[in-house]
């Protein structure tokens, strides 16, 4: 017990707050600092790599080098189309592949973020963008549209399952918050959100099967929507999905050092500053937000969200910080290259939540016996 | 920092957990809070720490009320090592030490020197050091203590709450966290409010010594005037023999086997 303990210059002295912070920042950590920084740049470029290798396979295949000659003349906005055959590449490019691509990459961004965000809040490495039942309301409200054929006029199918999710969403919340609680966390715990969500999910999907039943010659409608598509995506459809995928990345990497402290329990969070039940509600409403946009436009991807920030956090270990980026690019890529081969390489295109559930299941499995096995 | 509480209560719906309770903690003191299971402990240090907020009454910290200061300034005051140690992710010994440096690290800057030198100086001091690179999740109950005991140490905060915080510490690293308690408040002069269930390390080691029962506080006053026979049969209900112990300096307490 003979240590020598200086606590000089180190501790305020009794009763003084100090909120300066004198010295400049030094970057804590440098090599695993540089280690994220390349993985970053690392699936950055391979993210890129398969958005130009996406674009040139398909129906009709255009040559890498062409494909990089019409990007570079669009951006400069000097479009000199030559031949007949330009043409239609630009035209393909940019009208259906284009759109399709930056469609499915920004969805799988969206659903990795809000995995994050899920598993972060709920304390829980099983929960996905789903937990919550978004994805139950979602499809509930896209099958409601259908069955009354309001799935007609093009907008209305996806508003009506942003509805449902949303609706869903606040429902669920409303279910498991106790206003009696007077603490600061207390109201909103991990427990009574997923139980609430589970409960929701399953009275809502007895509630689609119900539609289904009623739907007659329109329930195959109402199930390959459920099943997820790419297919016929446009700009519209993808700048949506930005501008969410945008101000939530936004709002989660700001709150992410707060959700690194809520995993040390409610108790140490709050004691070091955290305002728990402002983060987890923000937090929550992000990574809603983020899923029922996804499942509005198209349709339930399930796995990205649960399987990317598995496999990222062996890369960036559990620090939500280095977690939410990596797992952005990583989320966009995987996805990006399941679209792909569902829509180039195979012979007939399956829906691509059928594909990712088929491969990400055992994917996950593999890696959680892994992670039994110590 | 001076803490008042004045006429507090706190219930769980309908049943009271802390009823009309006030007392004041000053600085440069080790408090002991013994008493029976459920007599309200937890609570007490949830509502000092402004994580519960109460029925009635309110805390006070230097005269300013809990409830209207902003949780960072709170998190600048008061340190608390609670009772679930329990983390969830991997997160290495390191990086959950730093965290305790949270409250001084604005929300877009890295960790500055003195934040990292404060790290592994409290590594240094709790003999955490070669655990720096483990994973929190792969230690043991009484080294995670130990990570979470440096954590609030590294927060810096002139009042520490601590809550059974060496439950599963082995003796030897239980005596060593109290000494780095004593040099605490010997150098900072610093408030340390401890609940604890061993009395003969309370009868050691805090200077006054607070006994709650059933929410309220049943005898509170320097810790060798209050460990007495009648006060430990009135709140936990045992009889004991209690003597001045020569090897200790300081009284002890001894229960009959029956």
């Amino acid at each position: 017990m003979e240590q020598n303990i200086n606590w000089e210059s180190v501790a305020p002295a009794g009763g003084k707050i100090s909120d300066k912070h004198p010295e400049k920042s030094v970057s804590a950590a440098m090599p695993a600092d540089s280690y994220f920084k390349a993985m970053v740049a690392l699936f950055s470029f391979v993210l890129l790599g398969m958005i130009l290798i996406s674009l040139s396979m398909g129906y009709i295949s255009i040559p890498i080098p062409e494909i990089a000659r019409i990007l570079v003349n669009k951006l400069f906005g000097n479009l000199e189309i030559a031949t007949p055959l330009e043409e239609t590449f630009a035209a393909v490019i940019f009208d259906v592949r284009l759109p399709r691509i930056l469609t499915c990459a920004a969805v799988g961004a969206a659903l990795s973020v809000s995995g994050v965000l899920f598993q972060g809040i709920l304390l829980n490495p099983l929960a996905d963008p789903y937990t919550l039942g978004v994805s139950a309301g979602a499809a509930f409200g896209a099958s409601i549209a259908i069955l009354l054929n309001l799935g007609a006029t093009f907008v209305s199918t996806p508003v009506f399952a942003f509805a449902g999710a949303c609706a869903t969403l606040f429902f669920v919340v409303y279910l498991s918050y106790s206003p009696s609680s007077k603490g600061i966390a207390s109201g909103l715990s991990s427990n009574s959100l997923i139980l609430s969500g589970i409960i929701v999910a399953a009275i809502l999907s007895a509630g689609i099967s119900f539609l289904k039943f009623l739907a007659n010659e329109q329930v195959s409608v109402i199930i390959f929507w459920l099943m997820g598509s790419f297919a016929s995506k446009t700009w519209m459809n993808f700048w949506v999905i930005f501008v969410f995928l945008v101000m939530g990345f936004l709002i989660a990497i700001c709150f992410a050092r707060d959700l690194n402290l809520i995993s040390l329990g409610d108790r140490a969070a709050s004691s070091l500053g955290v305002d728990i039940k402002k983060v987890t509600l923000l937090l929550l409403i992000t990574g809603s937000m983020l899923a029922a946009v996804c499942v509005s436009v198209s349709g339930i991807i399930g796995f990205v969200g649960l399987l990317v920030p598995h496999m990222v956090r062996f890369v960036t270990g559990p620090d939500n910080r280095r977690l939410l980026p990596l797992s952005m690019i990583v989320g966009a890529f995987l996805l990006l290259f399941a679209d792909t081969i569902t829509r180039a390489v195979l012979p007939h295109e399956i829906p691509i939540g059928i594909l990712t559930a088929l491969t990400g299941g055992p994917v996950f499995c593999w890696i959680f016996k892994r992670s039994r096995l110590g | 920092m001076e803490i008042h509480i004045q006429d507090l209560g706190f219930s769980h719906g309908d049943t009271p957990i802390i009823r009309d309770l006030s007392c004041s903690f000053f600085p440069n003191t080790f408090y002991g809070i013994l008493g029976p299971n459920g007599s309200g402990k937890t609570t007490l240090l949830d509502l000092i720490s402004g994580f519960l907020i109460p029925d009635r009454g309110q805390v006070l910290l230097d005269r300013t009320d809990i409830s209207s200061l902003t949780p960072k300034k709170i998190a600048q005051a008061l340190s608390l090592v609670s009772q679930n140690y329990y983390i969830n992710f991997p997160f290495s010994v390191e990086e959950v030490i730093m965290m305790g440096r949270h409250p001084y690290i604005d929300r877009f800057a890295h960790p500055c020197q003195t934040d990292m030198d404060r790290v592994s100086q409290v590594m240094d001091i709790t003999g955490i050091s070669h655990l720096k690179h483990r994973k929190i999740t792969e230690l043991s109950g009484g080294e995670k203590q130990r990570c979470i005991f440096a954590r609030a140490l590294c927060q810096d905060t002139p009042v520490l709450l601590l809550d059974e915080a060496f439950s599963n510490m082995d003796i030897n690293h239980t005596l060593h966290m109290l000494g780095i308690i004593r040099e605490l408040i010997n150098k900072t002069k610093g408030t340390v409010i401890c609940v604890l269930h061993d009395l003969n390390l309370a009868a050691a080691w805090a200077d006054e010594i607070l006994f709650l029962k059933n929410g309220t506080i049943q005898a509170k006053g320097k810790t060798s005037d209050i460990i007495t026979q009648e006060t430990i049969e009135q709140v936990f209900n045992v009889k004991s023999k209690v003597e001045f112990n020569e090897y200790v300096q300081a009284k002890q307490v001894y229960f009959k086997t029956i």
